[in-house]
């Protein structure tokens, strides 16, 4: 039992809103300790684990070509794209960026997305401007929404994708975990059964970015002729 | 060969440059801490396998007590540049304008195309890059491809891409830090034998005899497990060895495939809810400089309630067809 002490520490620690990376390594240090390792193996164990891992943070590499690029004017290009695009809304644009990325993680082209890559630079001012064309009057909160929203589509695009594709990790980890359990399965029946929460997810989530347009076109104290030449959002 | 320390080089030398700008920049409030912050970073990516694990772990808790000791915190009134960067003109003709998506889009091409075929690519038996590692590989060689595009087409000064990744990496701050942390601390878990633990709770207070409530344990522990861990990954072992093996499988007599999709799926609705799984909602929000660091999750919050609860009547009608 004294093995969850990490988890009750991650939890409150969490809970309590302290800096999460004191947190986390105070939740690895504590544990370990308590599992009867001496206190120099523990901070081994930690640093091992931390340079192990070094690939998860590989992903910031990027941020020279994706900063570089919005200094010249790559989120303003974004949002030039959504100016032509007549009939644009942001929960239409999150829920066909959503589709595609399902669509792309189930074939195996994960790599065709990600928060630094497509939803800073791109998506999010993309959904941010098709906002301020529907309303000239939204305002920050609501524009904030709009931009967690951008991270969600990519997640539930992601997760409920990739995870019909026969070769990725979780498909081959369940694979193993049963067969070590006696159980054989085929990775194609694993990726059958995951068809039908991948279908529910897109469903959950375009109603869900249906809403949010909805909510956009009903925002109270609206100000400026926008809105009453223009009740569905549909023209600029 | 390309190893995939080739990589790890480049992301040192990019936060060794990070941490020298950090540190000439009068105006920056604790610069040395935030430059000690990410040159230790950079130590890391750069030294990491030529000292020792007890040498990383102590570079780690110094990172750690940086950003604890408000390393990070911004002085009163310093602004974020997200207002500047959205109202900021573009001062280039209209057609030239256009050609910045080329280099936005190389990154993913390049390393899409890496992964798919590098990975299997050999030259005289020797494989091209380390094909266990592809996909950091290929990223690296889709950066390298956009950056020397950009340089082409955009014509930046030499440091400029430099300066820029500065300007967003010291947005997003600890945040960086935290994915790689927390995989390091499911490694400590592993070792403490927290699963087993949590496995065996889980079995000793379940009542055996009601299938509706074995699948609901299933599929909530999976849940749930997963916020704890940050992970349906290191969740799926436990639940299936504490739960779906030994209840749904062998007792009730249920479709193996079933139970492991599913519960596998019911997992990933923990992790469109945890702070644990901080690489999907920790750093979008950083990210996206939004107030609410838990913008993401609340977000995603009403999807991943409506898909476990879906989950679980999928796994409680489909699963024991036979």
């Amino acid at each position: 039992m004294l093995a969850l002490i990490g988890i009750v520490i991650v939890v409150v620690g969490f809970a309590a809103g302290i800096n999460p990376l004191l947190v986390v390594v105070t939740a690895a240090l504590a544990s370990g300790l308590l599992a009867g390792l001496a206190p120099l193996d523990v901070v081994a164990a930690l640093g091992k684990a931390f340079n192990q891992n070094r690939f998860v943070s590989v992903v910031w590499i990027i941020l020279p070509v994706v900063g570089l690029l919005e200094r010249y004017g790559l989120q303003a290009r974004a949002r030039d794209l959504v100016g032509r695009l007549k009939r644009s809304s942001p929960g239409g644009i999150l829920t066909g960026y959503m589709l595609a990325r399902q669509i792309t993680a189930a074939l195996g082209l994960n790599a065709l997305g990600g928060h630094p890559q497509m939803v800073r630079p791109l998506i999010a001012p993309m959904a941010e401007a098709a906002a301020e064309r529907m309303r000239p009057d939204v305002d920050a909160p609501l524009k904030e929404t709009i931009r967690a929203n951008a991270a969600a589509s990519d997640n539930m695009g992601a997760f409920f994708g990739e995870d019909i594709f026969i070769a990725f990790g979780s498909i081959l980890l369940i694979k193993a975990v049963l067969k070590s359990g006696g159980v054989e399965v085929s990775p194609l029946a694993l990726s059958a059964w995951a068809a039908p929460t991948a279908i529910l997810a897109f469903v959950v989530h375009a109603v869900r970015m249906a809403r949010l347009d909805r909510r956009l076109r009903r925002l109270k104290g609206a100000s400026g002729p926008a809105v009453e030449a223009d009740p569905d959002g549909a023209a600029p | 060969m390309i190893p995939v320390g080739a990589v790890y080089a480049l992301a040192g030398l990019m936060f060794a440059g990070v941490a020298v700008l950090e540190a000439l920049d009068r105006a920056q409030p604790r610069r040395f801490l935030r430059a000690a912050f990410w040159g230790a970073f950079a130590a890391s990516f750069l030294f990491g396998d030529l000292w020792g694990d007890r040498a990383n772990g102590l570079l780690l808790i110094a990172m750690v007590l940086i950003a604890g000791l408000g390393g990070f915190k911004r002085a009163p009134g310093q602004a974020s540049d997200v207002d500047a960067r959205s109202s900021a003109p573009s001062d280039q003709p209209l057609g030239a304008a256009w050609r910045i998506f080329a280099p936005a889009l190389a990154v993913p091409l390049v390393t899409l195309a890496g992964a798919l075929l590098l990975g299997k690519a050999s030259v005289g038996g020797v494989p091209l890059i380390d094909p266990k590692q592809a996909t950091p590989i290929s990223l690296g060689l889709g950066v390298l491809s956009a950056l020397t595009l950009a340089y082409a087409v955009l014509r930046p000064r030499p440091l400029e891409p430099l300066q820029a990744a500065r300007g967003i990496i010291d947005a997003v701050g600890w945040a960086a830090l935290l994915p790689q942390t927390l995989a390091a601390l499911g490694a400590v878990f592993a070792l403490a034998g927290v699963g087993h633990v949590v496995g065996d709770l889980l079995a000793r207070v379940l009542p055996l005899d009601n299938r509706f409530a074995v699948v609901c344990a299933f599929t909530g522990g999976m849940a749930l497990f997963t916020i704890i861990m940050g992970n349906a990954f290191a969740a799926f072992p436990v639940m299936a060895a504490a739960i779906g093996l030994p209840l749904i499988v062998r007792r009730f007599g249920g479709d193996p495939a079933v139970m492991g999709a599913v519960g596998m799926l019911s997992g990933f609705c923990g992790t469109l809810v945890t702070p644990m799984a901080a690489n999907f909602n920790m750093v979008p929000a950083a990210l996206l400089e939004l107030k609410d660091r838990y913008g993401v999750i609340k977000a995603q919050a009403p999807s991943a309630a409506a898909l476990l609860a879906a989950n679980t009547l999928i796994l409680y009608f489909f699963c024991f067809r036979r």
